[in-house]
Parts: structure tokens; C-alpha cells; sequence
């Protein structure tokens, strides 16, 4: 499938303008976290399909390896799946993470269902990802086709556009190459 | 969303072999303990054989350092040896020894390279090329690498499969042809 057959196709996650709708997921067995909690911050909601699966282990994994990156922005990553806490819990575990895993179990899917990123065919949330600037107002969304990891270079993109920063990696530590470029 | 183009560009900071005017330039992201990367590096070597001169190869770090505990000292490693002139060989000898890199191995494999050893033993610990390391992973953040091994062909991200050897090389020879026939382009222009 070409891209733009998939945009064709794609489904109606909630674009850049509208406000991310407010929510309040389990973290941890005993831990709520809600997101507007979060306000002053800009936000990085990560849905995918489920824990486990190995295109989903890559992206966080990935994502995972970028803390630092997201966090020079002063931006909160979180991951959104149908998965259940003891599941996030394990799985969290197994491939060290350092970012929390939301459970969008109980009623299953609703957060997904409120972004416009839920399979009904699969019973999963698509692979969508978000990016809220400190209002709480999605600045940026993405769906990704289901077998494909996103990478992360879209949302350091629009990280860049809200906060004003521009990426370290061209500011710093390129400027020998820039200046090498023709 | 990503373009797949390689950012920034191949230029003298890169580890780079081949040469300068190749008609294809293939560069790999790659974490030194992944293993879809040891399984890689032999059908690189093999494109490098066969393409020879018409082939230039850059290699940048792209460690997952929380999957691969001993990804990140490895890649400091390489450039530790790159310091000393000899990258390409520490980056063979580490690919050839994926389920050995323990400090003590990699300081044999500095031994029996005839390297500095005492200079590259300070250079890790020193961290000495950590940044070095970090800004590869970040220009392959940028670039749209989204797992390990990631490869372009003249700054375009390739979505082939490379576990597929003769389609790879297959790739890299066409690319080789249009190459060639750019620079006459340009050239005659």
C-alpha cells in the first residue's frame, strides 16, 4: 500500500487544533495517572496495539532509548494500549522502561475510542501517536500504518515547533557537517 | 512524517570505506550487539567485495543501550580503535565476537589489533566518546531509523529487505548504474 492510499484509508484520529480529550488511566496496580495533570508540559501520547508484539517492542524500545531527547524539551511520554496493568507491569519490566504504560482496559479501549484511534475489527488502538502542546491542545497527530514502527523523527519535529527549540542534534553537534555541506 | 532521508549527510566526521566519488554510498545504523546486525555484516562485507570501488560504506552507532547492555561501551570502542586509525578493524573484530564484549574482551580485542591499549582503557573510561556515539544515535533519530540495522543508499532510507542477500546487492548495483549515470548527467550539463 502507497501512502497516500493509506491516508486514503487512514482512520479518523483527532488532528492538530482540536483539545486532547482529558482522561485518567492506571499507571501502576494502584497508581492513576490523569492527563491533564500534565498542563504546563507538552505531551507525547503513544497508542499501540498491544504489549508484546514485536513491531510495538522496537517502538518503545526505541522510544525508550530517546528519553533523554523528549525530555530536553520538557516533554512527558506516555504509551497507551487495551493491555492490562499486571501486563504493561510485566512488560515494562522485561525491556527496562523508564516511561509509564497506561492501561486502556476498563471500559476497554475508551481513551482510544475519545482520539479516534481504536480497531474495532481488532479490539486493539491503532498505532497513533500525539503530540499535546502545555494547553493540552494536540499540536501534532500521526497514524501509522499497523505493521510499521512511526520512529520518533515526527514527533522531535513538532516538539521542535512548539517549544521554539530547535533539535540539539543540528545545533550542537553538527555544525562541522553543516559547514561541510556544499 | 519522516522522508527517510539521511540527515545530516555523509561528510568527514563519518567512519567511511570506499572511495570518495563511489557511485553508491551505503550507510548502516547499526548496534554492535543486535544480533539482526551480526547477521548483516557479512552479506555487507559481501556487497563491498562485489561492488568494490564502485561502493563506498559509512558505518553510525545506533546502540539501543537498554536492550544491549554491552552496545554502548562497544561503539565507544570502535571509536576509541577509529582514534588510533584502525575503526574498521575493532568494528569487524567486535561484529565476529557479538557474544563476547565484556570490558576484558574488548581490551583483548585492542591487544591482539596492536592498539594503544592503555590510551583506549582511558578513552572508556573517560567516556571520552560518548557524545561521539550519542549525536550518531540522534542524527539516526532524525534520519527516521526506527530499529537496528537501518541502511541508506544515497541518503535514501532503503525499505528492501537485506536479509535477502542477492536482492541487496541487487539493489545496490542498480543504484550503482543510476549513480553513474547522475554524475554523467551533471557532468555533461
Amino acid at each position: 500500500m502507497s501512502e497516500s492510499d493509506f491516508d486514503r484509508l487512514a482512520p479518523n484520529i483527532l488532528p492538530a487544533g482540536v483539545p486532547a480529550p482529558d482522561f485518567a488511566l492506571n499507571a501502576t496496580p494502584d497508581q492513576v495517572l490523569r492527563l491533564s495533570e500534565l498542563r504546563g508540559r507538552p505531551v507525547i501520547l503513544v497508542f499501540y496495539p498491544a504489549d508484546w508484539s514485536p513491531v510495538c517492542g522496537d517502538q518503545v524500545a526505541l522510544y525508550n532509548e530517546i528519553l533523554p531527547e523528549f525530555r530536553e524539551y520538557g516533554a512527558e511520554i506516555l504509551g497507551i494500549s487495551v493491555d492490562g496493568v499486571w501486563c504493561h507491569a510485566a512488560f515494562a519490566r522485561d525491556r527496562k522502561l523508564h516511561f509509564p504504560l497506561l492501561a486502556d482496559f476498563e471500559p476497554k479501549g475508551a481513551v482510544a475510542r475519545a482520539y479516534g484511534a481504536y480497531r474495532q475489527e481488532d479490539g486493539t488502538s491503532e498505532r497513533a501517536l500525539f503530540v499535546l502542546d502545555r494547553e493540552g491542545i494536540i499540536r501534532w497527530s500521526y497514524c501509522s500504518p499497523i505493521a510499521v514502527n512511526p520512529g520518533a523523527d515526527g514527533i522531535l519535529s513538532a516538539l521542535e515547533s512548539i517549544t521554539g527549540k530547535s533539535a540539539p542534534a543540528r545545533t550542537e553537534s553538527f555544525e562541522n557537517a553543516a559547514e561541510a555541506r556544499p | 512524517m519522516s522522508d527517510g532521508t539521511l540527515t545530516p549527510p555523509v561528510s568527514e566526521r563519518d567512519h567511511v570505506a570506499g572511495p570518495e566519488d563511489a557511485p553508491v554510498t551505503l550507510v548502516e545504523y547499526g548496534d554492535y550487539e543486535c544480533p539482526y546486525c551480526g547477521m548483516a555484516h557479512p552479506i555487507v562485507k559481501r556487497a563491498q567485495r562485489e561492488l568494490g570501488e564502485q561502493l563506498r560504506f559509512v558505518f553510525r552507532h545506533f546502540p539501543l543501550a537498554e536492550a544491549h547492555r554491552h552496545a554502548q561501551l562497544a561503539a565507544q570502542a570502535a571509536e576509541a580503535a577509529g582514534a588510533q586509525g584502525r575503526f574498521w578493524e575493532m568494528h569487524d573484530m567486535i561484529f565476529e565476537h557479538q557474544d563476547a564484549l565484556e570490558p576484558e574482551d574488548i581490551i583483548g580485542y585492542a591487544k591482539s589489533l596492536g592498539l594503544d591499549v592503555a590510551q583506549l582503557a582511558r578513552d572508556l573510561e573517560a567516556g571520552t566518546y560518548v557524545k561521539r556515539v550519542r549525536d550518531d544515535f540522534r542524527s539516526g533519530v532524525r534520519s527516521g531509523v526506527n530499529g537496528t540495522p537501518t541502511f541508506f543508499v544515497n541518503g535514501i532510507r532503503y525499505d528492501g529487505s537485506w536479509a535477502n542477500e542477492q536482492a541487496f546487492i541487487g539493489a545496490l548495483r542498480d543504484a550503482a548504474r543510476q549513480g553513474v549515470r547522475a554524475a554523467v548527467g551533471s557532468s555533461s550539463r
